[in-house]
């Protein structure tokens, strides 16, 4: 397998691994936070919109400092492994899909539950049916979280430390070939990252079309 | 009708994703985990001047090939190197900064030290030179660098190059942490960056041969060596195993295992012969049968008044029983 295609594989891996495990706890989130009127809400929101911009070598750094051997969770061993990656990268999107879907499913005309409700459905029957207005709202948040993953530097580069073939993704190959001169190489990633994100969007908004 | 139509959608679509979602992501991570408990792997924090030479990943080849072991070779330069290390993140260093060596050793954090490889620092800037440096000492160049105010790029990140750079301006009789001011610029970054940072800049700069050879050679930057000779010049790379004793999971017996490679015949070989064919000359020299040997006096006597502590590469003390290395 070519060098190029290796790093291009475990890039797309480990961003959606990071996607789909961020989706396990932002999906909840979203629901509780878009349907649900409670105390603290609107903090809860405010945070999560904060926390969208989060800077990637900050987040790297924390998580660096608590799964490094001497950190709190040192003995897992999991510093420069794939999954100490995934871990830094679903947390890094949470605040994305959960801002994004939360404010997809406030946008629903509120008639829907309210009918949904009249019409003898439960809470949550109800609440799926919100969620399936808002599914182009679920689309963009996906797309650009995963986005967002697959092209940020500070995680992939503190937690996975750029192993080839292990931890080596797209982000961190074109930092490290840059840095070496190895530009062609810099150059042919970088056009395969963009790519790879333009045609997502494109993919997305046809989607959303309908 | 509409309730059972929405909620049918909801239990195949949102629930489905979320199962799916679980599903993969369980599979995924359990996949990499299992790869990682079974993968026989030695972790390596090294300085970029190695790794960016594409050295390491010829002996990691190598070492494969024979041990079945991979090598994780992760770039940091050589005091985050030690310092990663010193946290147990990582199983051997192969770092070239032996003032940082000493104190690692010093504090119990690894042992085990072996020197395997050497070669010279450069000071090197623009072709036509116009502080006229060109073959004065090192220190002598310096301190007409510093006299004219000439633009100088330091690497400014405490990598091996970065504390050689330091140790040049103090012995030429400047305190480094007052130079910087605007002809003496910090890069914080690589080697690679620093060198492109003063080509731009018309700078000079201190280079290890290995990354300033592969840049100039493949036309990325027009500096060329001024100053090469010199004992100050030296740059001398060792290679140390963690101490175990304070990270019991780390990798101690590959890590001996490694040592014992590098300072084989085969792997002085794999040393002495990369570069030659591509860029005409040998990027680093291998040191071993150099030092048992004694076959080039002067140069010995340098590297020991560089890179040995207490008359040794490595004082009995902090051999971490491996006395067959030093036989």
């Amino acid at each position: 397998m070519s060098e190029l295609l290796e790093i291009v594989i475990i890039s797309l891996w480990i961003s959606g691994t990071a996607l789909l495990l961020s989706l396990l706890w932002s999906i909840p989130i979203a629901l509780t936070l878009g349907l649900r009127r409670f105390r603290g809400r609107g903090t809860l929101i405010s945070f999560f919109n904060a926390m969208l911009g989060i800077p990637t070598v900050a987040l790297g750094l924390i998580l660096y400092l608590i799964l490094s051997r001497g950190g709190p969770l040192g003995i897992l061993g999991l510093l420069y492994t794939p999954t100490a990656i995934i871990i830094g990268q679903a947390i890094l999107i949470t605040p994305i899909i959960v801002s994004l879907l939360t404010s997809a499913i406030e946008a629903v005309d509120p008639e829907i539950m309210n009918l949904a409700r009249t019409l003898g459905a439960s809470e949550r029957q109800a609440s799926l049916a919100v969620l399936g207005e808002a599914r182009k709202g679920g689309i963009l948040a996906g797309v650009a979280a995963f986005n967002r993953a697959v092209s940020e530097l500070g995680i992939a580069l503190m937690l996975g430390g750029g192993i080839a073939g292990w931890t080596r993704v797209m982000s961190t190959e074109i930092q490290r070939a840059t840095g070496a001169g190895e530009f062609l190489l810099s150059i042919q990633l970088a056009a395969v990252l963009l790519t790879i994100v333009f045609a997502l969007t494109f993919l997305m908004n046809l989607l959303r079309r309908d | 009708m509409l309730i059972t139509v929405l909620g049918e959608w909801g239990l195949n679509k949102v629930v489905g994703i979320m199962l799916i979602a679980a599903i993969c992501s369980f599979a995924s991570l359990a996949y990499i985990e299992t790869l990682r408990r079974t993968e026989d792997k030695l972790m390596v924090a090294t300085t970029t001047s190695l790794y960016d030479t594409g050295l390491l990943d010829v002996i990691a080849d190598r070492y494969r090939a024979k041990y079945g072991t991979n090598l994780y070779f992760i770039p940091l330069g050589s005091g985050q190197s030690l310092e990663h290390a010193k946290r147990g993140d990582a199983d051997a260093v192969l770092v070239h900064s032996p003032s940082l060596e000493n104190q690692f050793l010093q504090e119990n954090a690894g042992g085990a030290r072996k020197i395997i490889a050497y070669n010279f620092f450069a000071i090197v800037g623009p072709g036509d030179d116009p502080t006229n440096i060109e073959n004065l000492s090192p220190l002598a160049a310096l301190q007409r660098i510093a006299q004219v105010k000439a633009t100088w790029v330091s690497r400014g990140d405490n990598s091996g190059t970065h504390m050689k750079e330091k140790n040049l301006w103090q012995e030429a009789g400047f305190d480094p942490t007052e130079l910087r001011n605007d002809w003496y610029l910090e890069s914080s970054s690589g080697m690679g960056r620093t060198l492109s940072i003063a080509n731009e800049q018309r700078a000079y700069t201190l280079a290890d041969m290995g990354t300033y050879l592969k840049f100039h050679r493949n036309n990325l930057i027009d500096l060329e060596v001024l100053v090469s000779q010199g004992k100050e010049l030296l740059n001398v790379y060792s290679v140390m195993a963690v101490n175990p004793s304070a990270h019991p999971y780390l990798n101690f017996n590959d890590a001996v295992r490694f040592i014992e490679f590098l300072v084989s015949s085969e792997g002085q070989n794999i040393i002495d012969e990369f570069g030659r064919s591509e860029f005409g000359r040998p990027l680093f020299y291998p040191a071993v049968e150099l030092l048992r040997e004694n076959t080039d006096p002067q140069l010995v006597s340098w590297i020991r008044d560089y890179a040995f502590f207490e008359n040794s590469e490595c004082p009995p003390r902090y051999r971490l029983g491996q006395e067959e290395l030093y036989e």
